[in-house]
């Protein structure tokens, strides 16, 4: 991977005190060295290379991956900024890099934006972008680009972070939220609502201690092996915000098509199931950082299971529900306990009932 | 989860359907109209849906969803009234979760939140009376509001803060009582019920005596039903059998947890802290007397409604809104002039499209507007 060479190197600044404030964010030298200390010193493998306003990358070299490029944008305001199974940083790399890998893409360049509430401790800003870094490493992608802000308590809750992706889809796939038909399996890598749920704990106002940790890994290595054993697959979408349900909707309405689940064989952690029972929330609307849902045609759906059970994010994958003629843009669950209920988009947040 | 599958066990649910199906070939029902059995409570009706357990049951069988969602049965102007008071800069307003989003005629408490009111979700009264310990510069209000499901919890905070002697706290009472409204419901005019499954958690409290009017007076037969599946399906089939042996009783199918004489700690927390009010209003279902609570005399410096000065102003639903009716079950939701049209989730006119107990938000949610609109 080629970022343009450089010819003078610098010395890295280093912040010397606790905290962040306005003065982090003003221009001058202070930022200089909070940029260098925190951001360039984790992402930068060349950290000592001048610093440019943008990253610069080699045509020649990106279309070795395949013909379009793959761009996708995310934030992350997550409260609190470290809970069970990740943090922030971890959250903002993974979600970008799956927007661009459920796409196809294979992805490779990130930007990191960040907005920093004054106050905030430059150690938790230091462990933020170590654990960016880490998992861009891990996942083989690279934070070539930034921008960090710093404003006055309470305009922002302690840390915003946008990331932007850059990636290449490879050559003749072609996958698309209106391409379901009848007869189309439904698919998904594990347990559902693992995040949502560990989010909810963490925040700490449910007053219940659970194990429950988030789900958040990249998934661009599962897909490509998923992509590989099943290229007709029609469409793959992170399960994020709004949960199982809300993509199932989206899929349902593109396509023009009904898709009905099985509630006996979607997977759901019973942990996660007795925390929704107790509150009154739906699993099925509870944020995912790691799950997929597939939609493949009937007779690649196997060879689809089979490739995302041999991959470490995906041992707990299932087939789940088909999708149907019938009504357009229904979704529905035939329940364990044999009736079948309309599973419908979510009209705003999720509200526990009162009794 | 060890005490609920055990409850939703579709084979044991197959049994079920077949003794209803059975019972019902043995009954002689008119063909003019299917067996009309109401539940009372918001969470029967939640269950009802979310198992599907409309579409199992026989079609001489119609379930019609009762009154017992406190949400939904909350008249306008006490939203209003929760508003102006969640407005005032040095409170703190607490409230169960769904009642966030219940439409007041300005606005609701989540878009007063949004405006910049300190409107914070609580799980539990307690909740509400440990927030008021943290910040005792601050009036931390609670919104009490339930049946009598949730009455005693709110009581025995007060009991709590008083022994505390914490005096930021206060609450803003809309507890309402489940036997006048059962009782309006039977009065009205219109009325086509074959009988009732009663609520079990409300039972929990006050057990089954209270019911005995229903039977005695009415002649409707009723069951207190657990919220599982298996037990809906259960008490249908003991109304079913009262109906067709001619019997009007009170059973408890729910006898796991409802005991007959109630929860005589929670009775005792419930009649030292309240007294009747002489009527409340009831979005939907008009004035009913004596089917609010309010603080007694006693507890009085913890009663919001003395604390602030309260708009208390009357809002009439808007005319087109037919909650009343479907309340009753004179109508299905469907059925509504403004279901699906004017009245969504999304932006609900009348109180039933509000929380997902509401019968008209189930419907939506679940069933499907287009289904029933088209079957009409």
């Amino acid at each position: 991977m080629n970022v343009a060479p450089f010819i003078h190197t610098r010395k890295l600044g280093k912040v010397s005190v606790g905290t962040v404030t306005l003065a982090h964010g003003g221009g001058g030298k202070a930022m200089k060295d909070l940029i260098d200390d925190v951001f360039v010193a984790a992402f930068d493998d060349q950290a000592s290379a001048p610093l440019e306003d943008q990253a610069r990358f080699d045509l020649a070299d990106l279309a070795t991956y395949g013909d379009r490029l793959a761009f996708t944008t995310d934030s992350f305001v997550v409260d609190p900024l470290f809970f069970p199974g990740g943090d922030i940083g971890q959250l903002a790399v993974c979600g970008t890099v799956n927007d661009l890998a459920v796409g196809g893409a294979t992805p490779l360049y990130l930007s990191c934006a960040v907005i920093v509430e004054e106050g905030m401790s430059v150690d938790t800003l230091r462990r933020v972008a170590r654990s960016m870094a880490k998992t861009a490493k891990d996942a083989g992608v690279h934070i070539v680009t930034g921008d960090t802000k710093v404003v006055q308590r309470g305009a922002c809750d302690k840390l915003f972070i946008t990331t932007t992706g850059i990636g290449v889809i490879r050559k003749g796939l072609a996958l698309g939220v209106d391409t379901a038909r009848p007869g189309d399996m439904v698919l998904v890598n594990g347990l559902l609502g693992d995040h949502g749920a560990a989010i909810l704990c963490a925040r700490g106002d449910m007053a219940l201690d659970t194990l429950i940790e988030s789900d958040c890994a990249c998934l661009h290595g599962l897909i490509e092996a998923l992509l590989t054993a099943a290229p007709e697959a029609r469409f793959v979408r992170d399960a994020t915000r709004g949960g199982l349900a809300t993509v199932l909707n989206e899929i349902a309405d593109a396509s023009q098509v009904a898709i009905e689940i099985d509630e006996a064989v979607t997977p759901i952690r019973e942990q996660v199931k007795a925390f929704c029972e107790i509150l009154g929330l739906d699993p099925l609307y509870l944020a995912n950082e790691g799950k997929i849902v597939v939609i493949a045609p009937p007779e690649q759906a196997a060879a689809a299971l089979a490739a995302m059970r041999a991959h470490p994010l995906g041992e707990g994958a299932g087939i789940i529900g088909r999708v149907n003629q019938g009504e357009a843009g229904r979704v529905t669950m035939r329940t364990v306990f044999g009736g079948r209920r309309i599973v419908d988009m979510l009209v705003g947040e999720q509200l526990p009932r009162i009794c | 989860m060890k005490y609920l599958d055990e409850f939703r066990d579709g084979q044991k649910a197959r049994v079920l359907i077949k003794e209803i199906e059975a019972l019902v070939s043995t009954m002689t029902i008119p063909a003019a109209r299917p067996l009309y059995i109401m539940e009372v409570c918001g969470g029967h009706t939640h269950s009802i849906f979310r198992y599907g357990l409309e579409g199992m049951l026989p079609k001489e069988i119609e379930l019609i969803h009762g009154p017992g969602c406190p949400v939904c049965v909350l008249p306008m102007g006490r939203v209003d009234d929760c508003v102006s008071i969640a407005e005032n800069p040095d409170v703190i307003f607490t409230t169960f979760g769904d009642a966030m989003r219940v439409p007041g005629s300005k606005k609701s408490l989540l878009q007063a939140k949004a405006e910049g009111a300190d409107v914070r979700m609580v799980y539990s009264p307690m909740d509400a009376l440990a927030l008021a310990r943290k910040n005792p510069d601050r009036e931390v209000v609670f919104f009490g509001l339930g049946f009598e499901t949730t009455m005693p919890s709110t009581a025995l905070t007060i009991l709590q803060a008083e022994s505390d002697g914490i005096r930021n706290f206060s609450v803003f009472c809309n507890h309402i009582t489940i036997v006048p409204t059962i009782k309006a419901i039977l009065d009205s005019p219109g009325l086509q019920l074959d009988g009732f499954l009663g609520p079990g958690h409300v039972s929990m409290v006050i057990g089954t005596a209270p019911y005995e009017f229903i039977a005695n007076f009415y002649k409707k037969p009723m069951v207190v039903a657990g919220f599982e599946p298996l037990d809906i399906l259960q008490s249908i089939w003991m109304v079913l059998k009262q109906i067709k042996e001619g019997r009007a009783d009170i059973e408890n199918q729910y006898a796991r947890i409802v005991p007959v004489d109630g929860n005589a700690p929670a009775l005792q927390a419930v009649s030292r802290v309240y007294e009747l009010r002489e009527f409340f209003e009831w979005r939907g279902l008009g004035s009913i007397d004596h089917s609010g609570v309010k603080l007694r005399d006693e507890y009085v410096h913890f009663d919001a409604e003395q604390k602030f000065a309260i708009p208390n102003l009357k809002i009439a639903d808007p005319k087109s809104c037919q909650c009343g009716e479907v309340l009753k079950g004179v109508i299905k939701p469907w059925q509504c002039k403004v279901f699906g049209s004017a009245c969504t989730p999304e932006i609900p006119l009348g109180a039933l499209m509000v929380s997902s107990e509401g019968a008209c938000a189930a419907y939506y949610q679940y069933g499907g507007v287009k289904r029933y609109k088209e079957a009409v």
